[in-house]
């Protein structure tokens, strides 16, 4: 199943060096309070107004947790084919920053939450399992701001104490479109789990990348950097790009590679070592005695297997063998939950009689265009499925025609209006009377008869002026297949 | 073992205590002979037994997910060492 | 009425119920106590104006059916006070005001408590004298120059020189009750769990306790009622069914079976403390409980295992003390720097000590070596209890080796200091209840202390054996107020 994506490799002289890949995706946990305190998580707040004693870790206080985090936790570790571990311990990483007001982050180390499991991707040379090493629960730390004032630095509580799922894969990752295929899946299989909303301009999906670079066909592994905090998959990509190379011509130069944290610069565009971290490696892990193990039933997690939607790859097995779509249309309507969804519903107003492979079209055709263009999520569409489905059914019944469908699409982008509404009022209905169409084209046929000779002598090209000429004379409104019909019986 | 002046000014380093070099030595001699003492317990084998993770023999109480706690950023900022409405401000950090 | 101070609290209750005295007097009492009792340096904040008020608010309209109606009671200053400087006994927190209340001393207000202020503790609980406090060493109502034990010293001498009628303090390896040993009180330690850490400054988080500090068992049984509630607050608090301690008190103890555990007879320990437990056991023999001989075999490595659990989670609980968000801070050049000087000007030398102590031993290359087989000895140390448990219902032991010793003593041998906790650490790493009870003196006329330990959660047992002893050894402190005058 997992074919070797072999495009990407890097050349120096005679050497073809392979990039392997490993992702710390960090992932914000949709609840509405903090881990281990009862704050507010909303995005955006005010600073500091969404702190309580806890996240900023006065004396005496302490961690209680969230049980929808934890399900949260368990129900992405589902969704990730992972092993859910019953019992889980909570340690604390220690290390001294601004942001960090407890001097140690409370996150699970030894004992995470969830262990091994995988996701697929698909690529375009196949599909590809990359392994999940583990994911575990963790509070996130503050925001420092460097830029209000140049002597200081003022630190923002808010996110403080807030819910991460901390996902690990295995070093599976060979090319930095795969990278961008994982972090799209994880989001997807997140989104349509409800756990995360996969957020990356709000910060709710950010990663830290190991790269380390081999001589092709090489089993060891090269020494690794960790790119910490990326939060594009565009930088994301455009950080291994770099810091591939980066490693490439050290080794080309002779030069070892450190093992370090590194960090991208955005405007710059390269990666360089990350000072403030120099002393830290050592975080001092145990066991966090302000919490107990935590432990979970064999009921409590098959309540919440019971209850997992169906996820991204068994929809795309449905649509393919119930709707006959094909692997790629499928991939396409899956890849995220809302269109998934539009789609779905699209099928479900059309009824009994419909053309699936038609509303397909018009999703990934016009509707796609269009929120392209208007720069809108599928949740935010200005046509909404039931209409789109109506639009679809008229075609398919031959009320209109496709092109007719399109100025139709067009009217009704204006206030999401019916577009039987629209056929009707500006009289769009396709003529489909045959004795009308009939009485049309003798008329034409009697206009142009020197035409009408030279297509019968062979001229069979001026079909094509005929056909237009009666939709010009219909309006654009008959019935194209009606028009080909009969104008091929009257020119015989 | 012995704790050399090294590994004390590591500690600190790691603790974030400045320790001047006539301090250190001080407490070097202090770990010293208290690490003596704590290394009694390298008697006894503890190869087959499983460390105590919580003394409270219970399993974590899960909470519901409310949001209880309100803006209380007066009392957040009330104690902090500098003067600033909105923020905690500390020395300007290197990233 | 005279000598309200030297009553106790079950009086004071009965005589503010039967409104023979109202709650301003006995305030006021033990105010006036205090204002002539500032040598022995029990207090760090007072709070006295405030106290007379709320006796006098509670005078207005009395609430009798609470359980400490109009008590006046100064806290261990580890205690979070709303609108009350809480310091630690640290300089770090020397300066902060906490906007909350932990939830012990919120139970005891909630009783119709009134808070008298803070007392002094070694700095963050670290200390078996009270010498380590920011705020200077406290003194003992024994004699001037003994130390009244720690790190509850304030509280101790507080209750022993009548400054409070009872008090709280925080035991993690006995800082109950050896003060209350070497001052002549009663001090409980309660099973791990049953009073919420809730809003006390944190030591040690897997052994840390609140527990109550008085003259007799029976205040000692009822403080305990009252600040022994379940917390959600708490993650490790314990939601298990309480008893009335006080009503429940019984100084019928026939049957019981009390354990003497041999490791406990240690070397070097003083003829008197020896003699002491004897008398103990004749004691409880007395009162119809029959004794046993049991074995504790792991005792000895208590102490070692406590000296690095207790600072490997003491390292990563003071990391919050950084000048940041509150408290001390002194200025650097750059974050870090700040972070150094701070911590460095801002703890004192003990808690510097435990400090890289902690650090040493949860760092890199170290943690299966000294805090791994720490917690697997803590576990054959449970197992120990566990074991004898079987056959006993509860443990009679020395409170410490040795009776009080001088100021300044120790402070030069970290090492002499620690072992002073040596019968005290067990139960805090096995998560017991103890109790401490005053049960004579040695030849130079100082307290010494016999401890009870008891089954987790089984307090009501213990209360009853150190009652039904308290009865037979009719003890008396010696305290002649060499400080006042």
């Amino acid at each position: 199943m997992s074919k070797k994506n072999l495009k990407y490799l890097i050349k120096r002289k005679d050497n073809l060096y392979e990039v392997v890949i490993g992702l710390e995706v960090h992932a914000q946990v949709l609840s509405e309070s903090k881990l281990f305190s009862t704050s507010a998580t909303k995005f955006g707040a005010e600073p500091n107004t969404q702190v309580s004693l806890v996240d900023a870790a006065f004396p005496g206080m302490l961690p209680v947790i969230n049980e929808f985090c934890v399900k949260q936790a368990i129900k992405t570790g589902i969704g990730l084919n992972a092993k859910i571990n019953k019992r889980s311990v909570f340690d604390r990483k220690n290390y001294f920053y601004a942001d960090l007001p407890q001097g140690y982050q409370i996150s699970q180390f030894k004992d995470p939450i969830v262990g091994e499991g995988k996701v697929i991707l698909d690529m375009p040379d196949g599909q590809k399992e990359v392994g999940i090493e583990r994911l575990h629960l963790e509070q996130d730390a503050g925001k420092s701001i460097h830029d209000i004032d140049p002597q200081s630095t003022f630190v923002d509580l808010n996110r403080s104490g807030v819910a991460l799922m901390e996902i690990v894969s295995k070093p599976d990752l060979r090319s930095p479109d795969e990278v961008s295929a994982y972090i799209k899946k994880l989001r997807s299989i997140m989104r349509y789990l409800g756990t995360c909303d996969g957020n990356m301009q709000e910060g709710s999906l950010r990663a830290d990348v190991n790269i380390s670079v081999r001589v092709k066909g090489s089993k060891e592994f090269g020494t690794r950097c960790e790119i910490k905090n990326v939060n594009s998959i565009k930088f994301m990509q455009m950080a291994i790009e770099y810091e591939a190379n980066r490693q490439v011509d050290l080794i080309e130069e002779g030069k070892s590679i450190d093992q370090e944290t590194r960090l991208f610069d955005t405007k710059k565009n390269e990666t360089r070592s990350m000072r403030s971290k120099e002393d830290a490696h050592d975080y001092r892990y145990f066991p966090d005695p302000d919490l107990l193990p935590l432990e979970v039933s064999d009921e409590f997690i098959s309540e919440l297997k019971n209850n997992i939607p169906e996820l991204p790859d068994d929809k795309k097995k449905r649509f393919i063998d119930e709707f006959k779509l094909s692997p790629y249309e499928a991939t396409i309507l899956v890849s995220d939950i809302d269109t998934a969804m539009y789609f779905e519903e699209v099928v479900a107003k059309m009824g009994k009689n419909k053309d699936i492979k038609l509303a397909v079209n018009w999703i990934t055709g016009e509707l796609f265009a269009v929120l392209n263009n208007k720069n809108l999520e599928i949740s935010q569409s200005p046509v909404s499925a039931k209409n789109l489905a109506v639009l679809v059914n008229l075609i398919k019944n031959g009320t209109i025609s496709g092109k007719i469908a399109k100025t139709v699409f067009e009217l009704m982008l204006d206030g999401d209006k019916d577009p039987q509404k629209i056929v009707e009022e500006k009289g769009l209905k396709q003529q489909s009377d045959p004795k009308a169409i009939e009485t049309l084209i003798d008329k034409i046929i009697n206009d142009n008869r020197e035409k009408a000779i030279e297509y019968k002598q062979g001229k069979e090209k001026l079909f094509g002026f005929f056909v237009g000429q009666a939709m010009k004379a219909s309006g654009g409104k008959a019935n194209p297949q009606l028009i080909n019909e009969i104008l091929k019986k009257k020119l015989q | 073992m012995t704790i050399d002046l090294k590994t004390v000014k590591h500690i600190s380093k790691l603790s974030r205590i400045s320790i001047e070099d006539e301090k250190a030595k001080k407490l070097a001699g202090d770990l010293n002979s208290i690490f003596e003492f704590i290394e009694k317990l390298n008697k006894l084998n503890t190869d087959k037994v499983e460390p105590l993770t919580s003394i409270a023999e219970t399993t974590l109480k899960l909470r519901k997910d409310e949001v209880k706690s309100e803006n209380i950023r007066d009392q957040i900022l009330k104690n902090s060492p500098n003067e600033n409405k909105d923020f905690f401000v500390v020395p300007k950090v290197v990233e | 009425m005279n000598n309200i101070i030297s009553q106790s609290l079950t009086d004071l209750i009965k005589n503010i119920k039967d409104k023979k005295i109202s709650s301003e007097e006995v305030t006021k009492s033990f105010i006036q106590r205090a204002e002539k009792s500032k040598k022995l340096n029990c207090y760090i904040t007072e709070d006295f104006e405030n106290a007379i008020n709320k006796a006098k608010k509670f005078d207005k309209k009395p609430n009798y059916d609470s359980k400490l109606p109009g008590i006046p009671v100064a806290v261990k200053d580890l205690f979070c006070t709303r609108g009350l400087k809480t310091t630690a006994g640290s300089k770090i927190l020397s300066n902060f005001v906490p906007t909350y209340e932990s939830t012990v001393t919120q139970n005891m207000w909630s009783e119709g408590a009134i808070p008298l202020g803070k007392l002094n503790c070694d700095e963050f609980a670290m200390g078996s004298s009270n010498e380590t406090s920011f705020f200077g060493n406290v003194q003992s109502p024994i004699d001037k120059n003994l130390v009244p034990g720690g790190s509850s010293g304030g509280s101790a001498s507080a209750v022993a020189g009548q400054l409070s009628p009872i008090t709280i303090g925080t035991d993690t390896g006995g800082s109950i009750r050896q003060p209350a040993s070497f001052t002549g009180i009663v001090g409980l330690k309660p099973t791990y769990g049953s009073c919420s850490r809730y809003g006390i400054v944190a030591f040690a988080s897997s052994l840390d306790q609140a527990g109550p500090m008085a003259q007799n068992v029976k205040d000692c049984a009822l403080l305990q009622e009252v600040i022994s509630t379940y917390d959600p607050k708490d993650s490790t608090s314990i939601d298990f069914k309480r008893s009335h301690y006080s009503e429940e008190l019984t100084n019928n103890i026939k049957g019981k079976k009390i354990g003497i555990p041999k490791e406990y007879r240690v070397d070097d320990m003083p003829k008197e403390i020896e003699d002491l437990w004897q008398k103990g056991i004749q004691y409880v023999k007395d009162c119809g409980a029959e004794t046993i001989d049991i074995s504790l075999p792991h005792t000895s490595y208590a102490l070692p295992a406590y000296y690095i659990v207790a600072p490997a989670e003491a390292s990563s609980n003071l990391a919050r003390y950084d000048g940041v968000k509150y408290g001390f801070r002194v200025k650097g050049e750059n974050l870090i720097d700040m972070y150094e000087k701070t911590r460095s000007e801002g703890f004192g030398a003990e808690v510097q000590r435990r400090i890289m102590i902690g650090t040493y031993v949860l760092s890199s290359g170290y943690y299966d070596a000294y805090y791994l087989k720490a917690q697997k000895v803590r576990k054959l140390i449970k197992n120990d209890f566990d074991e004898v448990y079987k056959k006993v219902d509860a443990i009679l032991t020395p409170s410490t080796p040795s009776s009080a010793f001088k100021i300044g003593e120790k402070t030069n041998d970290p090492v002499s200091m620690y072992l002073n906790d040596i019968f005290t650490v067990p139960v805090n790493l096995a998560g017991l209840p103890a109790i401490s009870i005053p049960a004579g003196h040695d030849s130079k006329g100082y307290p010494l202390g016999l401890q009870i330990i008891g089954k987790a959660f089984d307090e009501q047992n213990i209360l009853n054996i150190a009652f039904a002893m308290e009865e037979k050894i009719n003890f008396k402190n010696k305290i002649a107020d060499w400080w006042i005058k």
